[in-house]
């Protein structure tokens, strides 16, 4: 294509991502976006004015260098597109299709000012489903350092840690306490949003190219404690995440039928339970389910909630039941990435906002019934900015529910702080690190991702991992020492 | 991979194996828990740790089995190899001195309650026990129980073997009888089993120790299935637990959560002995 001018690229439309049918994609567990041709991915290219002060790279928490990456893809030289994009973020196959864009970079983008960003996201996952398939950017391995780093939990941060210290020479061994890797992009997103082949795919390439080594069913805290590991190793990264589900406090919470949107996501994901009986963890949705919460994990929750109603309906005749998505703030606040919001409706979820359960309500047996729920109003801006949810006197109701989901937010998992001496926590649980070097205060020990921040993003926790790594990387050779 | 270095038949239903797995027994000790998953289809299920050898890596698990995964593992034998097997999980027993203790194990409760019971008499108390099932063929380790008790009553539900009478009636009496000064009381078994034995020391304030068994996935408080209603909230079972004191318990919520999956259990089941049919041969575990 001839070269075109800024008033031409201005004048293409956003290319929409081919979806599977909503109807369709009910009745399995397949990839719901289909992902960019590349005919398609370089014209959307095409659309990027290569600011000389990108604001989309502000947008990036990792500041990954857009315009670089994009003016490669649509020079069609797509090798040269993965070294750009690896400089920053090691995972592009994933945070395409996982991080908030609209809120990120391309909430930034100079495009969106006016009309549609560039589709920074769906470029992203062009690339790294091309690295994928193709394998063009080897991970050169230095020279043996004769140094080791334990880095505890799989997941993005995890990951990203064992992978930038391997690739310094260092000799890693990754804990892992379930009995696979991959964190909560294997346990807790489902296979029609991140297809799990994708992430084993970029934990085969750690562990073939770069030799780590993955100690899975190593649960530390019981297994072996933090300070055993300090024995036999000069440095640790604690990537434990936030796995610890929260139950809001009121009567019936024990009641069967009630369940963590964890232990629905892990009984469906981690265990394969939509495959049930050809996989042994049974997972069980009723008719109606409520799921409380609106963030990615309750999206997450009701998604999986239909399709298992749909299969389930199919096998027996029945019509499906109905999910409901249950949050006392409104449609503005909800906080889950704008896509999955809109697949989610697409699909049928059915949206009570401004709306709280105060009692969830059992039959003879203590298996659910319903739900009393009140009604709420948005009162005045709390200390995060958003406006905070006012029960409305007098507006209680029943709903009629036999599953209730909770995804109210998750904490950091204590187990990794027993005989950690000096390991500081916050009061909610989280542990004491330096943002910039992910340093503990306890010494020779790192830390970084949700365990660090919360429940928080994919590409924060890689960011956090790559960030720590290369402090890790100083500290073994000797160039900063610990204070 | 962890390989299955001995396995032994105590019952039709009940077995024992030896399973190599250092990390595990390196620290793993009384009243502690693994979750093994047998392949890749498996679901991950907890056993208790029955024994353990430090020097030879090795966990010796006892179960029953009453579904899919506990048959299937009982199919497997001497030399074959289960997926994953963590731990040690859970709470180690908190063993002291306490003066005359009961210990109760019922039915594959006896597997558990045996290094319990050892731990204490080493610890210097009086121990009585006090093992049941429902008939003698279901019974075992009668042996191992009475070297390290100091009395030791067998009683069966059919009479077949022993007093025929559930275990909570010797520990009536042992409980009323004055000069016994029992302690405190450990028992291990059925839920409904627990439930009885905190029913019948409850009016005496005989502090009771009890393992739970709720229905588990990760084992490592992450999702919560596990929880268990006690007097002033609720607990995560394997974080928290297994071993709670009876009192507190919300029985009649345990007992519910263990009946959820029913007929999934079931179908569980079934599915596996067709698809075994099908290959005409056992399935072996582990493949
Ligand atoms: C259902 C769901 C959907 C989400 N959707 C999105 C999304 O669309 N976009 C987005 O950007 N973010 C999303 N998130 C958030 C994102 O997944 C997390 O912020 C991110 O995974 C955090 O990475 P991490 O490496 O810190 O921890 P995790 O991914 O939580 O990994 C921690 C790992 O450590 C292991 N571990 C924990 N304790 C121990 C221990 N003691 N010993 C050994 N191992 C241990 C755990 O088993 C786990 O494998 C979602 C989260 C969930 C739950
Ligand atoms: C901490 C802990 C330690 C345990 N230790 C032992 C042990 O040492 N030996 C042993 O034989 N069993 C033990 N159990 C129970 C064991 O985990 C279950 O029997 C097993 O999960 C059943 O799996 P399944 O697929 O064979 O049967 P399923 O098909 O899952 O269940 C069949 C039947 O067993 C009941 N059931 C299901 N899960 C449990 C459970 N966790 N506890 C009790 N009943 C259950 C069901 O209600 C159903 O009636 C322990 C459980 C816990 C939580
Ligand atoms: S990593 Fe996420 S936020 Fe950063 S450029 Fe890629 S998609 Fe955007
Ligand atoms: S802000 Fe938008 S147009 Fe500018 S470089 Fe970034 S992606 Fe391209
Ligand atoms: S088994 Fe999941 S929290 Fe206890």
């Amino acid at each position: 294509m001839a070269e075109l001018n800024q008033k031409e690229r201005m004048k293409i439309k956003r290319h929409d991502m081919p979806n599977q049918d909503p109807l369709v994609r009910r009745r399995n567990y397949d990839e719901v976006a289909l992902g960019y041709s590349e005919a398609t991915a370089k014209k959307e290219a095409e659309r990027c004015l290569q600011c000389k002060d990108p604001k989309c790279v502000q947008g990036c928490p990792v500041g990954v260098l857009i315009p670089q990456f994009i003016k490669a893809l649509r020079e069609g030289d797509m090798v040269k597109a993965v070294e750009w994009m690896k400089v920053k973020n090691n995972l592009p196959a994933i945070c395409g299709r996982v991080c908030p864009q609209e809120t990120q970079c391309e909430g930034n983008c100079i495009l969106g000012k006016k009309g549609e960003p560039v589709a920074i996201g769906r470029l992203e996952r062009f690339v790294g489903d091309f690295e994928l398939a193709h394998r063009t950017c080897p991970l050169a391995k230095a020279a043996p350092t004769g140094k080791n780093a334990a880095v505890v939990g799989s997941g993005p941060s995890g990951l990203t840690c064992a992978v930038d210290l391997g690739r310094e020479g260092h000799k890693v061994t990754l804990f892992e306490s379930l009995h696979g890797p991959g964190g909560v992009l294997v346990y807790g997103i489902p296979e029609f949003r991140l297809p799990k082949r994708v992430v084993y795919g970029e934990i085969n390439y750690a562990v073939e190219c770069l030799g780590i080594d993955i100690k899975i069913d190593h649960v530390i805290g019981r297994t072996f404690t933090l300070d055993e590991l300090l024995n036999d190793y000069d440095a640790v990264f604690l990537g434990t995440g936030a796995g610890l589900p929260s139950f809001m406090r009121i009567p019936g919470i024990n009641l069967n039928g009630v369940m963590s949107a964890n232990e629905f996501l892990t009984r469906v994901n981690l265990m394969k339970g939509y495959l049930f009986p050809q996989y042994d963890t049974p997972v069980k949705v009723g008719r109606k389910v409520a799921v409380i919460g609106a963030g990615n994990v309750a999206m997450d929750a009701v998604r999986c909630s239909l399709r298992l109603q749909t299969l389930h309906s199919r096998k027996t005749n029945e019509l499906p039941g109905e999910v409901h998505m249950v949050y006392r703030r409104s449609r503005d606040e909800v906080p889950a990435r704008e896509e999955e919001f809109h697949h989610a409706g697409e699909e049928g979820v059915i949206f009570d906002f401004l709306t709280n359960p105060v009692e969830i309500l059992g039959d003879e047996k203590g298996n659910v019934k319903g739900m009393r729920c009140i009604r709420m109003r948005l009162g005045e801006p709390d200390k995060s900015g958003r406006r905070s949810p006012v029960p409305i006197e007098g507006s209680e109701f029943e709903m009629e529910v036999d599953t209730v989901i909770m995804a109210l937010g998750t904490s950091p998992n204590p187990l990794v702080f027993v005989e950690a001496e000096g390991l500081e926590r916050t009061k909610h649980g989280t542990a004491v690190a330096d943002p910039e070097t992910g340093r503990t205060r306890k010494m020779r020990v790192w830390a970084g991702g949700d365990v660090v921040t919360g429940a928080a993003t994919v590409i924060s926790a890689m960011g956090a991992g790559k960030r720590a790594a290369a402090d890790i990387d100083k500290f073994l050779k000797g160039e900063a020492p610990w204070q | 991979m962890y390989k299955i270095l001995k396995k032994e038949v105590l019952s039709d239903i009940i077995k024992l194996m030896v399973i190599h797995a250092p990390h595990v027994a390196r620290k793993a000790k009384a009243g502690q828990f693994i979750i093994v998953r047998i392949n890749e289809f498996g679901e991950r299920i907890p056993l208790t740790i029955a024994d353990y050898d430090r020097d030879a890596g090795t966990i010796t698990i006892i179960f029953q089995e009453v579904g899919k995964s506990t048959m299937q593992l009982g199919r497997m034998e001497t030399g074959q190899e289960i997926s994953s097997f963590a731990g040690p999980l859970g709470h180690p027993t908190e063993i002291e001195n306490y003066g005359t203790v009961v210990c109760v194990g019922g039915g594959v409760g006896i597997a558990p309650i045996y290094p319990i019971a050892r731990s204490l008499k080493e610890a210097g108390n009086s121990v009585i026990s006090i093992i049941g099932s429902r008939n003698k063929d279901l019974l075992f380790w009668e042996d191992r129980m009475r070297a390290v008790s100091d009395e030791l009553i067998v009683c069966t539900d059919d009479g077949s073997y022993g007093r025929r009478s559930l275990v909570t009636e010797p520990l009536k009496e042992l409980i009323e009888n004055a000069d016994k000064k029992v302690a405190r009381v450990w028992a291990i078994g059925p839920a409904i089993m627990m439930k009885f034995v905190s029913l019948a020391t409850a009016p005496y304030n005989v502090p009771t120790t009890v393992s739970l068994n709720t229905i588990m996935i990760d084992g490592t408080g992450m999702c919560g299935g596990c929880r268990v209603l006690l007097e002033d909230g609720a607990r995560f079972v394997c974080v928290d637990g297994p071993e709670f004191d009876a009192h507190k318990v919300n029985w009649d919520s345990l007992l519910s959560r263990l009946q959820f999956y029913r007929k999934e259990e079931r179908a569980a089941v079934e599915h596996w002995q067709h698809k075994c049919r099908l290959e005409g041969a056992p399935e072996e575990g582990g493949k």
